[in-house]
């Protein structure tokens, strides 16, 4: 820091999340690297689940750049699981994953909506029976 | 059963939702339960000079290290770099503050001031001439190439000697070591990792990997080199001799080199361990005013 410059300019910046690494200050006040490097853009983007010491799944928690799949299982131990949060990690390439499509949100899901028989409401449980 | 929404919410609750989860929680420490009286028959001095040489070795590479941050090629390794030079400054820590316990202060303590605890007066007020560490730790790295390759033979010759001394006599430098071990392992691999993908990469990359490991080896000359504290904590059953793990240190870097597709240069004829005495070059000096600068100039100040 150099002084009451850097503070400023930080100050009138946006804040946004763009880019999946958190909040980057952006704004015409904000000095940009002309042209992100050629490595960069080589690299896929993965997202990464880790299940916690107590999880008995694995959760999304983030993504990640990396070369390949075994740096990125790496960067995601040392990005994820720094503070004593995760047992095991997975990654897996954004690009293979295939996703519902917003568009298709109410065929999809909607019908579920009034199908109260499907759950199973309509039974006496015995009190013996435990975890339900 | 228990669902958790995230891996983050799990560790809130497993540590009763006290909220300051983001400062760390359910942490070891490293040295509960140990005896830190200095066993019989082992010489507080030699004790103090050796955890020195360990724990210089770590603190000058976890600040050459530390050199990366805001300079790292990638986002990613530049937390990678940063979590390994802070496990290198635990260690550090602990070493300086067991040389510190059994009276190897020197000229430190007078210099810092009272409220300065052992460690910090060992690493801010020791000039380069006091400093117990190997070369390999102390040039500057001119590329991540170099960084890589030099965290590679240092952890790798680290690993080696306190997978050994798990076994020490004294039980705080066994408690070090038994901390220690995980962690250099995963430096270790991290390295690993990336001397295969520079070596086996890229003209360039295999070009600067290659300018790297032939730079470095040169360093090693000193590495497997005893002094004589270490001949006689060795004897003592407390210390291992260096020269001890050469064999298992060199055949791990052949390794690693032969599958980068990298030539192993020859290795330096073994040399006087020179720093582990004091004796080292402008490198050094240059990077203790960048690591004492602000301790020396404001020595009550805190952060």
């Amino acid at each position: 820091m150099t002084g009451g410059d850097d503070v400023r300019t930080t100050a009138t910046s946006e804040v946004t999340a763009e880019g999946g690494h958190g909040a980057i200050p952006t704004g015409p006040d904000v000095p940009v690297e002309p042209e992100p490097g050629a490595a960069r853009r080589d690299w896929p983007l993965y997202e990464v689940f880790v299940r916690g010491k107590r999880g008995l799944n694995h959760v999304h928690v983030g993504s990640l750049h990396a070369p390949d799949d075994e740096m990125a299982v790496h960067a995601a131990r040392d990005l994820y699981t720094r503070r004593n949060e995760g047992v095991s990690i997975w990654v897996v390439r954004a690009a293979d994953i295939t996703a519902s499509s917003p568009d298709e949100k109410d065929p999809l899901f909607r019908p579920s909506g009034d199908k109260v028989y499907r759950h199973p409401t309509f039974y006496e449980i015995p009190e013996d029976v435990p975890h339900m | 059963m228990v669902h958790e929404e995230t891996a983050y919410e799990s560790l809130v609750h497993a540590h009763g939702d006290e909220g300051h989860w983001v400062f760390g929680t359910g942490f070891d420490d490293p040295l509960a339960g140990v005896d830190t009286s200095v066993p019989p028959g082992v010489d507080r001095a030699d004790l103090g000079a050796y955890c020195l040489m360990l724990g210089d070795d770590a603190l000058v590479l976890s600040q050459r290290l530390t050199e990366w941050i805001t300079r790292a090629p990638e986002l990613e390794e530049e937390v990678a770099i940063g979590n390994i030079a802070l496990d290198l400054l635990g260690q550090a820590r602990l070493l300086l503050a067991r040389a510190g316990s059994v009276g190897e202060l020197g000229r430190s303590r007078s210099l810092a001031t009272g409220s300065v605890p052992d460690e910090d007066a060992l690493a801010y007020f020791r000039d380069a001439d006091e400093f117990r560490c190997t070369p390999l730790v102390e040039e500057p790295d001119g590329d991540f190439a170099h960084a890589m390759v030099r965290l590679l033979v240092a952890s790798s010759f680290r690993l080696a000697v306190l997978a050994r001394l798990r076994g020490s006599r004294d039980p705080v430098v066994a408690a070090i070591a038994a901390k220690g071990v995980n962690e250099l392992t995963y430096h270790r691999d991290h390295a690993a990792r990336w001397v295969l993908r520079l070596g086996d990469g890229t003209d360039e990359s295999h070009r600067r990997a290659q300018r790297a490991v032939d730079a470095i080896w040169p360093l090693t000359a000193q590495l497997f080199t005893a002094t004589g504290v270490e001949r006689r904590l060795v004897a003592a059953g407390v210390a291992v001799d260096p020269s001890s793990v050469r064999d298992e240190v060199r055949r791990v870097l052949a390794e690693v080199l032969a599958r980068g597709t990298l030539t192993a240069p020859p290795e330096p004829p073994d040399a006087e361990p020179a720093g582990r005495s004091g004796e080292h070059g402008p490198a050094l000096t240059e990077l203790l005013s960048t690591l004492q600068g602000l301790a020396r100039r404001h020595p009550a100040s805190t952060w």
